[in-house]
Protein backbone atom coordinates (compact mmCIF):
# COMPACT_ATOMS: atom_id res chain seq x y z
CA UNK A 1 0.00 0.00 0.00
CA UNK A 2 1.26 3.44 -0.86
CA UNK A 3 0.78 5.72 2.10
CA UNK A 4 -0.54 9.24 1.57
CA UNK A 5 2.71 10.42 3.09
CA UNK A 6 4.60 10.05 -0.20
CA UNK A 7 2.08 11.51 -2.61
CA UNK A 8 2.28 15.19 -1.76
CA UNK A 9 5.51 17.12 -1.73
CA UNK A 10 6.09 18.53 1.76
CA UNK A 11 9.48 20.15 1.36
CA UNK A 12 11.44 22.46 -0.90
CA UNK A 13 13.46 20.56 -3.47
CA UNK A 14 16.92 21.57 -4.65
CA UNK A 15 17.41 24.37 -2.21
CA UNK A 16 20.70 25.26 -0.60
CA UNK A 17 20.74 24.34 3.06
CA UNK A 18 22.08 27.29 4.99
CA UNK A 19 20.98 26.40 8.50
CA UNK A 20 22.85 24.06 10.84
CA UNK A 21 21.71 22.01 13.79
CA UNK A 22 24.36 20.41 15.96
CA UNK A 23 23.53 17.23 17.89
CA UNK A 24 26.23 16.19 20.39
CA UNK A 25 26.85 12.43 20.56
CA UNK A 26 25.30 12.06 24.04
CA UNK A 27 22.07 13.74 22.89
CA UNK A 28 22.10 11.69 19.70
CA UNK A 29 22.28 8.45 21.68
CA UNK A 30 19.53 9.60 24.06
CA UNK A 31 17.14 10.40 21.22
CA UNK A 32 17.90 7.18 19.35
CA UNK A 33 17.46 5.03 22.45
CA UNK A 34 14.13 6.67 23.29
CA UNK A 35 12.66 6.52 19.80
CA UNK A 36 13.91 2.99 19.16
CA UNK A 37 12.18 2.06 22.42
CA UNK A 38 8.91 3.51 21.12
CA UNK A 39 9.03 1.34 17.99
CA UNK A 40 6.70 0.38 16.29
CA UNK A 41 4.90 3.47 17.58
CA UNK A 42 5.96 7.03 16.92
CA UNK A 43 7.85 8.63 19.78
CA UNK A 44 8.25 12.35 20.38
CA UNK A 45 10.00 14.91 22.52
CA UNK A 46 11.29 18.46 22.78
CA UNK A 47 14.84 19.67 22.53
CA UNK A 48 16.53 22.72 23.94
CA UNK A 49 19.73 24.56 23.37
CA UNK A 50 21.30 27.74 22.12
CA UNK A 51 20.99 29.55 18.86
CA UNK A 52 23.41 31.88 17.14
CA UNK A 53 22.93 33.15 13.61
CA UNK A 54 22.24 30.06 11.48
CA UNK A 55 23.45 27.58 14.09
CA UNK A 56 21.46 25.71 16.69
CA UNK A 57 23.15 23.43 19.20
CA UNK A 58 21.14 20.96 21.26
CA UNK A 59 21.96 20.86 24.97
CA UNK A 60 19.08 19.00 26.49
CA UNK A 61 16.00 16.98 25.59
CA UNK A 62 12.60 16.38 27.17
CA UNK A 63 10.83 13.21 26.07
CA UNK A 64 7.04 13.48 26.21
CA UNK A 65 4.23 11.01 25.80
CA UNK A 66 2.63 10.44 22.45
CA UNK A 67 -1.02 11.00 23.43
CA UNK A 68 -2.50 10.36 20.00
CA UNK A 69 -5.61 8.24 20.46
CA UNK A 70 -5.75 5.20 18.23
CA UNK A 71 -2.94 4.10 15.95
CA UNK A 72 0.34 5.62 17.08
CA UNK A 73 2.38 3.98 14.35
CA UNK A 74 1.60 6.84 11.98
CA UNK A 75 0.64 9.74 14.21
CA UNK A 76 1.82 11.64 17.24
CA UNK A 77 0.26 14.27 19.39
CA UNK A 78 1.56 16.18 22.40
CA UNK A 79 -0.63 16.93 25.41
CA UNK A 80 -1.04 20.73 25.68
CA UNK A 81 -0.13 20.46 29.38
CA UNK A 82 3.17 18.84 28.45
CA UNK A 83 3.74 21.70 26.03
CA UNK A 84 3.04 24.26 28.76
CA UNK A 85 5.51 22.47 31.02
CA UNK A 86 8.09 22.33 28.24
CA UNK A 87 8.00 26.12 27.90
CA UNK A 88 8.43 26.47 31.67
CA UNK A 89 11.53 24.25 31.57
CA UNK A 90 13.05 26.45 28.87
CA UNK A 91 12.80 29.39 31.23
CA UNK A 92 14.04 27.39 34.20
CA UNK A 93 17.04 26.01 32.30
CA UNK A 94 17.77 29.30 30.50
CA UNK A 95 17.75 27.46 27.19
CA UNK A 96 15.74 28.04 24.05
CA UNK A 97 13.03 25.59 23.14
CA UNK A 98 14.33 24.83 19.67
CA UNK A 99 12.08 22.13 18.36
CA UNK A 100 10.63 18.66 18.35
CA UNK A 101 12.04 15.26 17.49
CA UNK A 102 9.84 12.37 16.40
CA UNK A 103 10.16 9.03 14.71
CA UNK A 104 8.89 7.55 11.48
CA UNK A 105 8.60 3.82 12.10
CA UNK A 106 9.09 1.98 8.79
CA UNK A 107 9.04 5.23 6.86
CA UNK A 108 11.72 7.49 5.42
CA UNK A 109 12.85 10.55 7.41
CA UNK A 110 10.85 12.88 5.21
CA UNK A 111 8.14 15.11 6.68
CA UNK A 112 4.66 13.72 6.18
CA UNK A 113 1.60 15.67 5.09
CA UNK A 114 0.44 15.62 8.71
CA UNK A 115 3.78 17.03 9.84
CA UNK A 116 3.36 19.86 7.36
CA UNK A 117 -0.26 20.51 8.23
CA UNK A 118 0.52 20.93 11.91
CA UNK A 119 3.96 22.53 11.63
CA UNK A 120 4.58 25.68 13.64
CA UNK A 121 7.07 28.41 12.74
CA UNK A 122 10.57 28.59 14.19
CA UNK A 123 10.82 25.02 15.51
CA UNK A 124 13.29 22.58 14.02
CA UNK A 125 11.63 19.24 13.31
CA UNK A 126 14.05 16.37 13.68
CA UNK A 127 12.84 13.11 12.16
CA UNK A 128 14.37 9.67 12.70
CA UNK A 129 13.53 6.85 10.37
CA UNK A 130 13.39 3.60 12.35
CA UNK A 131 13.10 0.05 11.12
CA UNK A 132 12.95 -2.97 13.42
CA UNK A 133 13.91 -0.80 16.39
CA UNK A 134 17.07 0.41 14.66
CA UNK A 135 17.65 4.00 13.53
CA UNK A 136 18.23 4.25 9.79
CA UNK A 137 18.40 7.96 9.14
CA UNK A 138 18.25 11.44 10.72
CA UNK A 139 16.95 14.61 9.11
CA UNK A 140 15.95 18.07 10.33
CA UNK A 141 13.47 20.53 8.86
CA UNK A 142 12.03 23.95 9.39
CA UNK A 143 8.78 25.39 8.09
CA UNK A 144 9.04 28.06 5.42
CA UNK A 145 5.83 29.92 6.17
CA UNK A 146 5.75 31.81 2.90
CA UNK A 147 5.53 28.74 0.69
CA UNK A 148 4.13 26.42 3.39
CA UNK A 149 6.78 23.80 2.81
CA UNK A 150 9.57 22.41 4.95
CA UNK A 151 13.11 23.48 4.32
CA UNK A 152 15.81 20.98 5.20
CA UNK A 153 18.56 21.89 7.68
CA UNK A 154 22.11 20.60 7.84
CA UNK A 155 22.38 18.10 10.65
CA UNK A 156 25.78 17.91 12.33
CA UNK A 157 25.79 14.60 14.19
CA UNK B 1 -6.33 42.98 31.82
CA UNK B 2 -4.12 39.95 31.59
CA UNK B 3 -0.57 38.98 30.87
CA UNK B 4 -0.32 36.67 27.87
CA UNK B 5 2.61 34.27 27.60
CA UNK B 6 3.68 33.83 23.99
CA UNK B 7 4.95 30.36 23.01
CA UNK B 8 8.48 30.22 21.59
CA UNK B 9 7.40 29.55 17.95
CA UNK B 10 5.34 32.75 17.87
CA UNK B 11 7.82 35.10 19.55
CA UNK B 12 9.19 36.21 16.22
CA UNK B 13 5.86 37.97 15.74
CA UNK B 14 6.15 39.89 19.02
CA UNK B 15 9.69 41.18 18.57
CA UNK B 16 10.91 38.32 20.79
CA UNK B 17 8.80 39.37 23.75
CA UNK B 18 7.73 36.37 25.82
CA UNK B 19 4.95 38.14 27.72
CA UNK B 20 2.55 40.87 26.61
CA UNK B 21 0.19 42.88 28.79
CA UNK B 22 -3.26 43.13 27.25
CA UNK B 23 -6.55 44.91 27.82
CA UNK B 24 -9.91 43.18 27.90
CA UNK B 25 -12.13 41.45 30.41
CA UNK B 26 -12.37 38.08 28.70
CA UNK B 27 -9.97 35.70 26.99
CA UNK B 28 -11.45 36.69 23.64
CA UNK B 29 -10.95 40.43 24.28
CA UNK B 30 -7.42 39.86 25.53
CA UNK B 31 -6.47 37.81 22.45
CA UNK B 32 -8.01 40.39 20.11
CA UNK B 33 -6.10 43.14 21.89
CA UNK B 34 -2.92 41.07 21.54
CA UNK B 35 -3.44 40.72 17.79
CA UNK B 36 -4.07 44.47 17.54
CA UNK B 37 -0.76 45.12 19.29
CA UNK B 38 1.05 42.54 17.14
CA UNK B 39 -0.87 42.16 13.86
CA UNK B 40 1.48 39.47 12.52
CA UNK B 41 0.13 37.14 15.20
CA UNK B 42 -3.41 37.39 13.91
CA UNK B 43 -3.18 34.69 11.24
CA UNK B 44 -1.65 32.28 13.70
CA UNK B 45 -4.26 32.76 16.42
CA UNK B 46 -7.54 33.59 14.68
CA UNK B 47 -9.29 32.11 11.68
CA UNK B 48 -11.02 34.12 8.93
CA UNK B 49 -14.15 34.51 11.07
CA UNK B 50 -12.20 35.81 14.05
CA UNK B 51 -12.49 32.61 16.10
CA UNK B 52 -9.52 31.19 17.96
CA UNK B 53 -7.98 28.53 15.73
CA UNK B 54 -8.62 24.92 16.66
CA UNK B 55 -4.89 24.12 16.82
CA UNK B 56 -4.35 26.88 19.36
CA UNK B 57 -5.10 26.10 22.98
CA UNK B 58 -5.43 28.74 25.67
CA UNK B 59 -4.68 28.22 29.35
CA UNK B 60 -5.68 30.50 32.20
CA UNK B 61 -3.06 29.68 34.79
CA UNK B 62 -3.02 25.87 34.74
CA UNK B 63 -6.57 25.49 33.41
CA UNK B 64 -7.47 24.87 29.80
CA UNK B 65 -10.19 27.42 28.96
CA UNK B 66 -12.12 24.57 27.30
CA UNK B 67 -12.90 23.38 30.83
CA UNK B 68 -13.84 26.93 31.92
CA UNK B 69 -16.07 29.30 29.93
CA UNK B 70 -13.95 28.99 26.77
CA UNK B 71 -13.30 32.35 25.05
CA UNK B 72 -15.75 34.09 27.40
CA UNK B 73 -13.70 33.14 30.47
CA UNK B 74 -13.13 36.28 32.53
CA UNK B 75 -9.61 37.52 33.13
CA UNK B 76 -8.28 39.80 35.84
CA UNK B 77 -5.26 42.06 35.96
CA UNK B 78 -3.29 39.36 37.73
CA UNK B 79 -4.28 36.65 35.22
CA UNK B 80 -1.59 34.73 33.39
CA UNK B 81 -2.84 33.47 30.05
CA UNK B 82 -0.72 31.02 28.04
CA UNK B 83 -1.03 30.34 24.34
CA UNK B 84 -0.24 26.70 23.57
CA UNK B 85 0.19 25.39 20.04
CA UNK B 86 -1.38 21.93 19.81
CA UNK B 87 1.60 20.00 18.49
CA UNK B 88 0.95 16.95 16.36
CA UNK B 89 2.12 15.21 13.22
CA UNK B 90 2.58 11.91 11.56
ZN1 LIG C 1 6.48 12.89 10.87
Amino acid sequence: MIAAKEIVLTYKENHKKDRYIIVPIIIRRQIERLLEGNYPNEGVGFFYGDEKDNYRIIKRILPVKNVKEGDQRKRFEIDPRDYLQAEKFAEEWSLSLLGIYHSHPNHPAIPSVHDLKRAVPYFSYIILSIENSITQDWTSWRLDEKVKLFEQENLVI
Amino acid sequence: MAKIIIPTPLRKFTGNQAAISTNGNTIREAIVDLTNQHPDLKNHLLDATGQIRSFVRIFLGDEDILSLQKEETMVAESSIVSIVPAIAGG
